[in-house]
């Protein structure tokens, strides 16, 4: 079965540069700001979308995407809202691939037969579950791949190679490699190590690499792009919604605005990654 | 949901991919999960090695103090049985007391730092990092840490910080770093997801020495089986003052580590009665309790299936106990499968039914429980005056309320 991934990897491959994979946090501040941003994403240039799932116990993230899940759930935001917010986008933006990212307990509660037929009437084309590793692929991954969604699976510099076709087996759509070991939002890892671990992935399948955790500038977008197939910002866009909101949550100045600027500039960052990887 | 069959044994979980029946489980991103799968496999190499054993018996003895006593407490049953006549029950039952508060640092947590810490040795870690609640198992950790010379990190949440300030500075005494968790409504679920965070960032040197008989596998069976010396001793104890195996075994569970400990080794004489007691708070009807099993619902936390209090949404809630140690919105997964199949039961105690035993006990036996195990007294207070005089009931107390009197004298109203 090919997704919106598949066709927009392949025809960026075709292109010849890297996807830019846009991370924000879905109903951060408001459900009608976060779809604003949510419009913006591929005007901006991103080619991805990831979509948060707020989750009250975000475990493997930092400060910054805490704080917007905190936020979005305050302002009212649950799965069953996050759905209809990606049926909402779908309407105007058929192309664009939709990645929901988040934990296992809110789709458990919602119900997994439920959440995946929902997901695929939203115009859901890929899965990222932090806390379910391949030892529980009974319970979500492999149910999704039988319905036709992705199920993007995270490799770490923990995933050695004799652990690496585990974590490959049941992954589709592409690989999401994190680049260093800790929380979303740290400081960007030595280019060169990130480099050598995307090659070493790229040994053991043919899925698109994409490569996340610490981009958050234009610059750092182009040199992670220069090898990988595609660079995740997601920190960065976060915390741009945050500056642009007053310490009682009111907007100083637009969100969506906030985020597109960013996003153009490493958008930028990226249609020129194999210009950089060429020098 | 069908009723799993009653297995012939309830002492066989977990299985290979670490499930007691649906609940349990390796819920971790997978940056941890090379971790946990190392952590298993020392785990089942030292778990039946006769040097690690005897290291820790050893350590157990003359470090902690074990074993424990069991000792008749005939305040109480006195007065409980003073209560069932003016009931015209004539009964009650004898109350024995499982003496972990006499351990060294005042509670049953040393039973499983010590066994973690030989672990962490062996596996050549360099740091140790834990959570904390009560400040109880921070400060069994502190203390591992500082006789084995590692350095240590605690996380706590900042409303346990302020509520449990002595076992703070214990800690630090001790040589740990406390770091308060402002995160949530700062409180053991929130140092937990701290604890992980730093663990997924520091994964080559790092333990993590987890305080209660939850998080991934293989976390909670190995937490139960260093505290399973409680009932191993318990049941031996009785057998030995008593000639006969209790009648009812009662335990105050949060995550579950010391009613895990005492009753796993009971499980599978059919005819003891074993209770769990769960944090009822101000009364189940709203949210601010902590009886995940009493009023919650399956869902996947900290690395495991098991009981939470959760919304609609599966958002997970914040809950509230008197207690330090109880107030955590999740329950040991091996205790909910023991709920589900039937074999325990799992009752509330409110809050100020905790204080009264509290109170009680300090005056009947002269013996200032924690209020943790102040729950599990509570019970027993109910139940006894209607059992009959020739019943054995034992309760877990788990540890010392010294760490407590700030907060019982708040609660009474008086500055101290």
């Amino acid at each position: 079965m090919v997704t919106r991934i598949d066709r927009r990897m392949a025809k960026l491959k075709a292109e010849g540069r890297p996807a830019l994979v846009t991370y924000f946090m879905s109903g951060d501040p408001d459900y009608d700001t976060a779809l604003s941003i949510m419009k913006a994403l591929p005007k901006a240039g991103a080619d991805v979308i990831e979509m948060g799932m707020p989750f009250s116990d975000p475990m493997a993230d930092g400060p910054a995407i805490q704080a917007a899940g905190l936020r979005a759930l305050k302002g009212g935001q649950t799965l069953v809202k996050t759905l209809q917010m990606a049926a909402d986008f779908r309407a105007g933006d058929n192309e664009t691939p939709i990645v929901l990212m988040g934990y296992y307990n809110p789709i458990y509660i919602y119900g997994v037969d439920r959440f995946l037929r929902d997901a695929i009437a939203s115009g859901i084309d890929g899965l990222i579950v932090v806390d379910l590793p391949p030892e529980m692929d009974e319970e979500l991954c492999i149910p999704a791949l039988k319905a036709g969604i992705n199920f993007i699976r995270l490799a770490t510099p923990t995933t050695d190679d004799k652990r690496l076709p585990k974590v490959l087996q049941n992954t589709s759509g592409f690989v999401y490699y994190v680049s260093m070991t800790g929380i979303t939002g740290s400081a960007l890892a030595d280019t060169g190590k990130v480099a050598a671990a995307v090659k070493r992935i790229k040994g053991h399948t043919d899925l698109p690499v994409c490569v996340g955790f610490g981009v958050k500038t234009a610059e750092q977008a182009r040199i992670i792009g220069a090898n990988a197939d595609g660079v995740v910002v997601g920190t960065a866009i976060v915390n741009a919604v945050a500056n642009v909101l007053g310490p009682k949550g009111e907007k100083t100045a637009d969100p969506a605005e906030a985020v597109a600027t960013l996003v153009s500039g490493l958008s930028q960052g990226v249609r020129s990654a194999r210009l950089a990887a060429a020098e | 949901m069908d009723q799993p069959a009653t297995p012939n044994s309830f002492r066989t979980g977990p299985d290979e991919q670490g499930m007691f029946g649906i609940f349990g489980g390796r819920f971790v991103a997978e940056t941890l999960m090379p971790l946990i799968l190392d952590l298993e496999r020392h785990w089942n190499e030292v778990k039946n090695d006769p040097d690690f054993k005897a290291e820790l018996t050893d350590l157990s003895t003359h470090y902690a103090g074990r074993p424990s006593k069991l000792y008749f407490a005939e305040g109480l049953t006195k007065h409980l049985r003073e209560v069932s006549s003016a009931k015209g029950l004539g009964g009650g039952a004898k109350v024995y007391f499982k003496r972990e508060d006499l351990n060294h640092t005042g509670s049953h947590k040393i039973n499983n730092c010590l066994g973690q810490i030989l672990l962490a040795k062996r596996m050549g870690k360099k740091r140790i990092i834990a959570e904390t609640g009560a400040g109880q198992h921070g400060v069994a950790a502190a203390t591992v840490a500082a006789r084995f010379g590692f350095p240590c990190v605690v996380y706590m949440g900042a409303t346990d910080v302020a509520r449990q300030s002595p076992n703070v500075f214990r800690m630090k005494l001790l040589g740990a770093e406390v770091r308060p968790v402002t995160a949530g409504h700062g409180t053991l679920k929130d140092a937990m997801n701290e604890a992980l965070r730093d663990w997924v960032t520091n994964v080559e040197d790092t333990y993590y020495l987890i305080g209660t008989a939850a998080g991934p596998h293989p976390y909670p069976e190995l937490v139960r089986d260093f505290q399973s010396v409680i009932g191993i001793e318990a049941r031996a104890q009785i057998l030995e003052q008593e000639g006969r195996l209790p009648d009812t075994i009662i335990a105050a569970v949060g995550g579950g580590s010391n009613a895990i400990g005492l009753f796993h080794p009971f499980l599978d004489d059919k005819e003891v009665h074993i209770i769990g007691i769960e944090a009822g708070g101000r009364g189940l009807d709203g949210i601010e309790h902590c009886a995940s099993m009493n009023a919650g619902a399956p869902g996947v936390l900290h690395g495991n299936r098991t009981y939470l209090l959760q919304n609609a949404d599966g958002q997970i809630l914040d809950g509230h106990s008197i207690s330090a140690g109880l107030d955590y919105p999740g329950v040991g997964p091996e205790h909910s499968w023991l709920r589900d199949s039937g074999r325990v039961e799992y009752v509330p105690i409110l809050d100020d039914e905790a204080l009264e035993a509290f109170k009680l006990t300090t005056r009947v036996e002269g013996i200032i429980p924690a209020l943790e195990s102040a729950h599990a007294i509570a019970h027993a207070v109910k139940i006894v005056p209607a059992m009959d005089k020739d019943q054995i009931v034992i309760v877990n107390l788990s540890g010392r309320g010294d760490k407590d009197v700030h907060t019982v004298a708040s609660m009474l109203g008086m500055e101290i």
